[in-house]
């Protein structure tokens, strides 16, 4: 059992809670940096996986720990990934500066968003980032001089300094970059008054207020925040995906975000990478299965003969490649960690991380949810 | 100087006039105890005072300046600060971030400096913790430090709740029924706390409170209402024996 | 102008379901959409593979989803009370997803027509002819509404659904059956989502997207006042109009935005919508 002894206030202050900790990110560092090496082919798609970390990485700043749900942040992952492009290809801006600018376009428009907000709670707020995310996307699609409308844009490689990036290391390494920087920036954030004030806005508005939080201030903060860091990941996003369209940015993208923040486990920035992870992987690992499962089930049934194997093959086979699964998959993943993990992938590595370190003396009650019954929030 | 005056306020919610033509004076370094039966509105008063309600008649003067328009979240840092009586702390924040929360009203950087980490904004963190460890010391609050809100015990959660009012640096804490919920000897230790808080902080406490012989241990002056209206004013011992205050606990 | 009127009717049907769940349990069915999806498959599959002739199979559909209304709420909702709104929230857009993904194995996923008996009738009224499909949205709509509005004003049961949302543990010391008065609440709500999505079957074809307009519904609730059941009716008429003069008038794209507008204005400038009102907490 370790205990953390705690000789300073700057040690709480610090950015990893002792050495100990500061090793272990160390050794990810340099495994990530390793990584190319290892699996050279798929660079491009891990490079979507740290682009879908900044994007969770926004919505754990607003969701997580200010408490607004936001149903509409694919509509700023577009606006950056346009203005980004617009800026840089049409308008010729250096790379840097258009990204820098598609980011603060991003942030006003999450400001705008953000205004009707301040006199909203909790579900009302949700809604109103739905409707928003709709009309972001009808105005993407008629928006015809910026975005070419429903044929698309191509979108060239990135060219930073005069170094064109155009190898997948290249890019591989260019959002570890920003992604490690953007976690930086929000774990500063987070310690701060600024964070505080957050999880205050959280937790209990009329209190916050009492203790002279400007309440309009800091939501509209967070909203500024989020929305800049999804400008930042739509400029890397349409790097990597190559061709924009407004239909990629629906609702159903912003529903992925938030199962990811989710199922990562809300309130920890962990979360927002281990959520990103798993929802960046996951259409991988359901065209995998695809293959695999009819295969497994085949195999399994064989041993009642080879007809009853190649009966099941088909029929399942006929079941998993049917279209229109995948969204089924997303929601049942999302209803199952609601229901059974509430924590989050987050929650469960805490919950496995105090088994062992209070090993043998741990007990499962440690983390139970007291029963509750439900109070109305109208009159919060 | 008028340190804390009360001014004729009233508020109506719909038609019910829950505080009618309240009006009292507070002198500096005093311990002032609004007393009354149940729904008599002296929580309302207290929404009044730290501005969650807005007053449909009267005025708020505080240290000389009218504050009864002044915004709720800039009342902190005139220096009054106050404990809710349905504890409203922050309960999946620990004991520290919560009194780290108090010192808001005191936060001298900005957003750019706190994203970037500057030195400055480390130094002024670190002073922030400093003050928040003094009301940590004088509470007996270490072993709480690092526990989350939501794992505490009623009795300290009121405690906690008084420590982050504390932070703020007061001229004037409002306490909201600092003893409901509390034992004989939790009751004790918060009227020996409530009078050091006069005493050695040299803040002034404006107090709602039912138990009365805690109001007698520390109060200075009591206001007694009923119906949002006051029915008496004065020392601990003479608004308890004064009659109409019998007749509003006790009926006729 | 009947044709605004009707469609305006369906999404106060499923604004209703909405309210009604809200009333109740304080949750927002994001599901409800697709739970209208389902009714109107379920009614189809009865008619055209079953040759099940149109009213019994309308019975049929509503005693099915509502049935399965109240098995969701026994058997996952309930497991979810005490959590914020926000899981609950994710929880029904996941089930959502499930229904649309279910629905598109069971029945395929193209669009298929429910043969009714008002299919393609008109009547004249004066010089204008009136689509028998539209009169029967209006028609079944205002039916519907009253009698659920004499069910929650006048029976036990109304009035005990009202008390357990406001505070459940209360109305447990007060004898009232809170898990049967939910599933109820859902079995109510999932019944009108069907009867909306069998209307709408004839004006707008099915498919598997049928419960998108799930989303336009939820500006109807908005703009009525999520606690109110008159309003959600209101709200959907107000929209279904706002859409069809939108379309008249504005340039094109602005008919599927002008909901959502209307919804930004209305939780911009008075959320609680026309008839609703919204509550502060006592601290």
């Amino acid at each position: 059992m370790r205990f953390i002894f705690k000789t300073s206030y700057a040690q709480d202050l610090r950015l990893f809670r002792d050495d100990f900790q500061r090793n272990w990110y160390l050794l990810l560092l340099v495994g990530l940096l390793a990584l190319p090496s290892v699996v050279p082919d798929y660079l491009i798609d891990i490079s979507l996986v740290f682009i879908y970390g900044l994007c969770g990485l926004s919505l754990m700043v607003l969701a997580g720990y200010t408490g607004l749900v936001s149903l509409g942040h694919a509509a700023f992952l577009g606006i950056g990934a346009y203005a980004h492009v617009f800026l840089y290809q049409d308008l010729g801006l250096p790379w840097l500066l258009a990204m820098v600018l598609a980011a603060a376009i991003t942030a006003g428009v999450g400001i705008v968003v953000g205004l009707p907000a301040l006199r909203m709670t909790g579900i009302y707020l949700t809604i109103a980032t739905l409707a928003f995310a709709l009309i972001i996307q009808e105005v993407l699609t008629h928006w015809e001089f910026v975005t070419n409308g429903l044929k698309g844009k191509a979108v060239n490689k990135p060219d930073i300094f005069g170094l064109t990036i155009d190898s997948d290391l290249g890019f591989y390494f260019l959002c570890l970059i920003f992604l490690a920087g953007g976690l930086w920036l929000t774990r500063n954030l987070l310690r701060m008054p600024t964070g505080r004030a957050w999880v205050a806005i959280r937790d209990s508005e009329i209190a916050a207020q009492s203790m002279g939080v400007n309440l309009a201030l800091y939501k509209t903060m967070a909203f500024a925040y989020s929305a800049a860091l999804m400008g930042i990941a739509g400029a890397l996003f349409a790097h990597q995906i190559r061709f924009l369209a407004p239909d990629i940015f629906t609702v159903l993208l912003s529903i992925q975000f938030l199962l990811m923040v989710v199922v990562g486990g809300l309130g920890s920035l962990h979360g927002a990478i281990f959520g990103a992870i798993f929802v960046a992987m996951l259409p991988v690992m359901i065209s995998e299965a695809r293959d695999a499962v009819p295969l497994w089930f085949g195999a399994a049934f064989s041993l009642f003969g080879k007809d009853a194997g190649d009966a099941v093959f088909l029929a399942v086979d006929r079941f998993v490649k049917q279209p229109g699964l995948e969204p089924g998959i997303f929601g049942l993943i999302l209803v199952l960690f609601i229901l059974f993990e509430p924590l989050g992938i987050y929650g469960r590595w805490m919950k496995i991380k105090t088994y062992f370190s209070l090993f043998p003396l741990y007990k499962r009650a440690t983390f139970k949810r007291q029963k509750s019954y439900m109070k109305s929030e109208r009159l919060r | 100087m008028t340190f804390f005056k009360a001014d004729g306020l009233a508020i109506n919610f719909g038609g019910i006039k829950a505080v009618d033509g309240v009006s009292f004076e507070v002198e500096p370094g005093q311990v002032f105890t609004i007393i009354g039966p149940n729904g008599a509105g002296k929580t309302t008063i207290f929404n009044l005072v730290s501005r969650i309600y807005e007053p449909t008649e009267g005025k708020l003067i505080f240290r000389d300046e009218d504050i009864t328009r002044v915004p709720p979240h800039e009342i902190a840092a005139r220096g009054i600060a106050r404990t809710f009586q349905n504890i409203e702390l922050f309960e999946h924040a620990t004991v520290l971030q919560n009194l780290l929360l108090g010192r808001h009203a005191h936060k001298k950087s900005n957003v750019i400096e706190e994203l970037l980490f500057l030195p400055r904004v480390r130094k002024m963190e670190l002073e922030h913790r400093e003050a928040a460890e003094k009301v940590i010391d004088f509470l007996d609050l270490q072993p709480y430090r690092d526990s989350l809100i939501v794992n505490l015990p009623y009795g300290v959660r009121k405690v906690v709740e008084m420590a982050r009012a504390l932070c703020t640096e007061p001229k004037l804490l409002l306490l909201d029924e600092p003893s409901s919920g509390l034992n004989v000897e939790e009751t004790q230790d918060m009227a020996f706390w409530i009078k050091d808080i006069c005493n050695l902080l040299g803040i002034t406490v404006l107090m709602v409170e039912h138990d009365m012989s805690l109001v007698s241990a520390v109060s200075d002056r009591v206001l007694a209402l009923n119906y949002g209206r006051p029915l008496a004013m004065g020392t601990a011992r003479e608004v308890q024996e004064h009659p109409d205050v019998i007749k509003a606990y006790l009926g006729e | 102008m009947l044709n605004g009127l009707a469609v305006g009717c369906i999404y106060g049907l499923v604004a209703l379901g909405f309210v009604l769940i809200y009333k109740a349990t304080e949750l927002v069915n994001f599901a409800q959409g697709d739970l209208m999806m389902l009714g109107a498959f379920v009614c189809y599959m009865f008619v055209v593979w079953y040759d099940i002739s149109y009213w019994a199979a309308f019975a049929l559909a509503i005693a099915i989803v509502s049935l399965f209304g109240a098995l969701l709420d026994a058997a996952i909702l309930r497991r979810v009370i005490g959590q914020p709104q926000f899981a609950v929230v994710m929880l029904t857009i996941g089930l959502g997803a499930m229904f649309r993904s279910f629905a598109s194995m069971a029945w395929g996923s193209e669009i298929y027509t429910l043969p009714t008996p008002f299919s393609a009738q008109q009547t004249m009224l004066g010089a204008v002819s009136v689509s028998h499909e539209y009169v029967s949205i209006i028609v079944g709509t205002v039916v519907l509404c009253g009698a659920l509005y004499a069910f929650f004003t006048h029976t036990k049961m109304g009035v005990a659904m009202q008390a357990a949302s406001q505070n459940q543990l209360a109305a447990y010391y007060m004898g009232i059956p809170v898990k049967l008065v939910f599933s109820l609440i859902w079995a109510i709500s999932a019944g009108v989502a069907t009867i909306a999505g069998v209307l709408l079957a004839p004006v707008s074809l099915i498919d598997v997207n049928l419960g998108f307009i799930g989303l336009k519904a939820f500006a109807a609730a908005v703009l009525g006042g999520f606690g109110s059941i008159p309003g959600a009716l209101a709200g959907g008429l107000t929209i279904g109009l706002i859409e069809l003069f939108a379309g008249a008038y504005l340039p094109q794209g602005f008919k599927d935005v002008a909901a959502y507008v209307v919804l930004l204005l209305v939780l911009a400038v008075r959320p609680q919508g026309m008839f609703g009102a919204i509550g502060r907490k006592k601290v």
